[in-house]
């Protein structure tokens, strides 16, 4: 009589135990080849299963997939991924200090929304991830900005409503990120079909993790872009870890994600996550696509998490101190910088100037936001505009709701004035 | 007896029922190796094995789903989903399929499962962190919904329901894992050690679902709550100096109503409070429950104390959250109608 049994997925390694890569398939830079932007899904299956990779492990551009960018756009690529590091090396010791209730940091991860944020349009609509913060630093958002939402003050673009890092900017055309997983996927497919309906050139794009590819909202987003062949970007970005849980736990052991693409119609692209250039080449071949109604693209970006989940969360329990170290991809700053250096356009004089003056730079933007108010303290907002935007028109329970909190708030400041009243 | 925290309480319940019945399976994201992000599956996986206590994929609906196909086959799943804020996508296969089974089989397929999940606010989580959706819940016919208020009765409810042969849904209040809270944010941690409840056989024992507890004895005025506002009314009637008899409801499906209504027949006032919002919240059930029930008692309208009609909004937590000046106020307002 024979038996099922079970496959439980395990990690290459916990902790105490040495890091292990070797299931991950890395080939050599430059070898995947480049096929036309309208090339069939089928017929191009073996870049799910390769990796567009462009540098090669002496820095050097190499293959069909190099972009040739001019080093000035490498330089701002460059500044845009430090910015979005020391931002996030910043917040994350506010959040220790207790200055800010949360932080998300997307360290070592920050070329899969710095390259496709450069490749992509203004007008191209982003739907991130919440660890896509570079995507809001490309675009041009202010650091004051994005660390006054996190600070829930008087300057904060979600007036106090939202978690620090749930950013938005309806004029940047970045949509607001949700603390819950993948439900913008399958909403950038709207997004993108009524740019096709409208008959406009914008195309969308969105971000999700590996984890949350198992949510059934990945299965939506892929399902209706391929039927409608909506102008749209799917990117996957497996940074190896959903908190605890290795990617094998999100279906990762067998196939690789972008080969999930082919299975519904749609190209899927392996890229390696850590090369700005491959990015940014890849994301501007499924753009082209996407625009000449050829329809979606699924990208899977291959990277790694450096960082923790977030704030709340301890890697320590859960993977070897030294996985960020044994990352066979690298670190995506490093990579470019060192790309730049070899081409003669850039030093190590240069970077560490740069690094001076972005810590600079964000010292001073933090200065300016807390003068705009702190969780606990400095100038705040009105409690009672909690009630507003829940609709577009308040409705009477909601007006009679926010007289009694003001009646109450009334009395509190009363009794801390000690004209009677109570707490 | 043991001191425990309610986290512990939580995970000896898990454990106890593990050990005793091999049809017990755990599960959720990140519950195996990690132990659960609140550790209340802190263990099992070690002491029970990675075929008992499992990690799934980030899919709440295809956690329920798998634990109802589970479930048929004859295993107790006890499936744990992160967050209560994260349980939507699992909202078809609870209310579809789970709560509605047995029904529309009539009694030739089930699924005891029981759903773990933590809810409620005060923790600065956010909309996404914080919310109290049992008043959802218990508006489908079909499953059991039950939210404890302190160790004691979160592990004598836990096995209860694992044990239940319909499906529960277990709401945990997250406020409150580590210590009772008063509603006074300012004030420093309280253990559960301080609390009688924090004593928690090792062992098996069981608390009945359908049953609710007076916690305080009163004269005066009921006070009609559950899970963490349990602690908060506590305070609220203390400060307010009134002789409250305080109910933790415990179980709102099925619900407890003659002690509920025994209670405020005597008494002839009601204060109902709970940390969800209140349009269309438990609390209208509780106080149109009590208005069926004891309309030749009442002595005043009664006075509901929720969270506001609003997303629960990150900066303005305790302008939300319903605190014991909130109580206080109710508590008065019902005492001085005439």
């Amino acid at each position: 009589m024979t038996q099922s049994r079970l496959h439980v997925p395990h990690p290459p390694a916990r902790p105490g135990e040495k890091p292990d890569f070797s299931y991950l398939d890395i080939p050599p830079a430059g070898r995947e080849a480049r096929p036309d932007t309208l090339a069939a899904a089928l017929e191009i299956e073996r870049l799910g299963t390769g990796m567009v990779r462009v540098l090669d492990e002496h820095g050097h551009a190499v293959g069909p997939w190099n972009p040739h960018l001019e080093p000035e756009e490498l330089q701002v690529a460059l500044r845009h991924m430090l910015l979005t590091r020391h931002f996030d090396d910043r917040m994350q010791r506010m959040q220790r200090q207790g200055r800010i209730s949360f932080y998300m940091k997307s360290t070592g991860e920050e070329a899969v929304a710095v390259a496709p944020g450069m490749a992509l349009q203004p007008g191209d609509m982003l739907f991130p991830s919440y660890r896509t913060q570079g995507l809001f630093i490309v675009r041009g958002k202010s650091l004051v900005d994005l660390m006054c939402q996190c600070l829930s003050n008087t300057r904060d673009m979600c007036r106090g409503r939202q978690m620090p890092i749930m950013y938005h900017w309806a004029e940047g055309n970045v949509f607001s990120i949700s603390g819950n997983l993948a439900t913008q996927f399958p909403q950038a497919v709207g997004w993108a079909m009524a740019a096709a309906i409208k008959g406009e050139d914008r195309i969308a794009a969105s971000w999700i993790g590996e984890g949350a590819s198992a949510e059934a909202d990945f299965h939506h987003a892929l399902t209706f872009a391929a039927v409608y062949r909506a102008p749209v970007i799917l990117n996957v970005v497996n940074n190896q870890w959903a908190i605890s849980s290795f990617q094998g736990f999100a279906g990762g052991e067998r196939r690789t994600f972008a080969q999930r693409g082919p299975g519904y119609g749609i190209p899927g692209v392996r890229v390696d996550g850590n090369d700005f250039l491959a990015v940014y080449a890849v994301t501007r071949w499924a753009a082209e696509r996407a625009r000449a109604s050829g329809g979606p693209t699924l990208i899977e970006h291959v990277t790694y998490r450096a960082a923790a989940h977030s704030t709340s969360d301890d890697p320590a329990r859960y993977r070897p101190k030294e996985e960020w170290q044994a990352w066979p991809l690298g670190d995506p700053v490093t990579r470019l910088k060192e790309h730049l250096i070899g081409l003669g356009e850039w030093s190590e004089e240069r970077h560490a100037a740069l690094e001076k003056e972005l810590e600079a730079h964000v010292t001073a933007c933090w200065k300016e936001a807390v003068s705009y108010g702190a969780l606990t303290e400095g100038p705040a907002l009105d409690p009672v505009s909690m009630f507003e935007d829940v609709f577009h028109e308040m409705p009477p329970h909601l007006q009679r709701q926010r007289e009694e909190l003001r009646q109450l708030l009334a009395a509190r400041q009363a009794a801390a004035d000690g004209t009677g009243g109570e707490g | 007896m043991a001191q425990m925290n309610m986290v512990q309480a939580i995970n000896s319940a898990l454990d106890v029922m593990l050990g005793r019945d091999q049809r017990v399976v755990v599960f959720g994201e990140d519950v195996g190796y990690f132990g659960g992000v609140f550790r209340c599956t802190d263990g099992l996986q070690r002491k029970h094995g990675e075929h008992r206590v499992l990690d799934t994929p980030i899919a709440e609906g295809g956690i329920v789903a798998a634990a109802i196909g589970m479930g048929v086959n004859g295993l107790r799943p006890v499936a744990e989903i992160q967050f209560a804020d994260y349980i939507y996508p699992a909202f078809d296969q609870i209310v579809s399929e789970l709560a509605r089974l047995r029904y529309r089989t009539a009694g030739d397929f089930s699924a005891p499962v029981t759903i773990r999940t933590p809810c409620g606010g005060g923790i600065r989580g956010g909309q996404t962190h914080s919310q109290s959706p049992e008043g959802v819940f218990t508006h489908v016919c079909g499953i059991k919904v039950v939210m404890p208020s302190n160790p004691y009765d979160a592990k004598g409810l836990l096995i209860r329901s694992i044990e239940d042969d319909d499906p529960v849904v277990f709401f945990e209040p997250k406020r409150i894992y580590n210590g009772p809270f008063d509603g006074d944010p300012h004030k420093p941690a309280v253990p559960w050690s301080t609390h009688p409840k924090g004593e928690v056989p090792e062992g098996h024992y069981a608390v009945p679902i359908g049953k609710a507890e007076i916690v305080r004895p009163g004269s005066e005025v009921t006070v009609l709550t559950y899970g963490t506002m349990v602690h908060v009314a506590e305070a609220a009637v203390r400060l307010a100096g009134v002789d409250a008899e305080i109910i933790d409801v415990r179980t709102m499906v099925p619900l407890d109503v003659d002690t509920l209504c025994t209670s405020v027949c005597k008494t002839g006032r009601c204060v109902i409070v709970h940390e969800a919002t209140r349009f269309s919240g438990f609390g209208a059930e509780l106080s149109a429950t009590v208005q069926e029930e004891c309309f030749w008692h009442l002595e005043a309208p009664i006075a509901r104390v929720t969270g506001w009609d609003t997303p629960y909004p990150h900066a303005f937590e305790w302008d939300y959250f319903p605190g014991p000046a909130r109580i206080i106020a109710a508590l008065r307002s019902v005492m001085e109608a005439r």
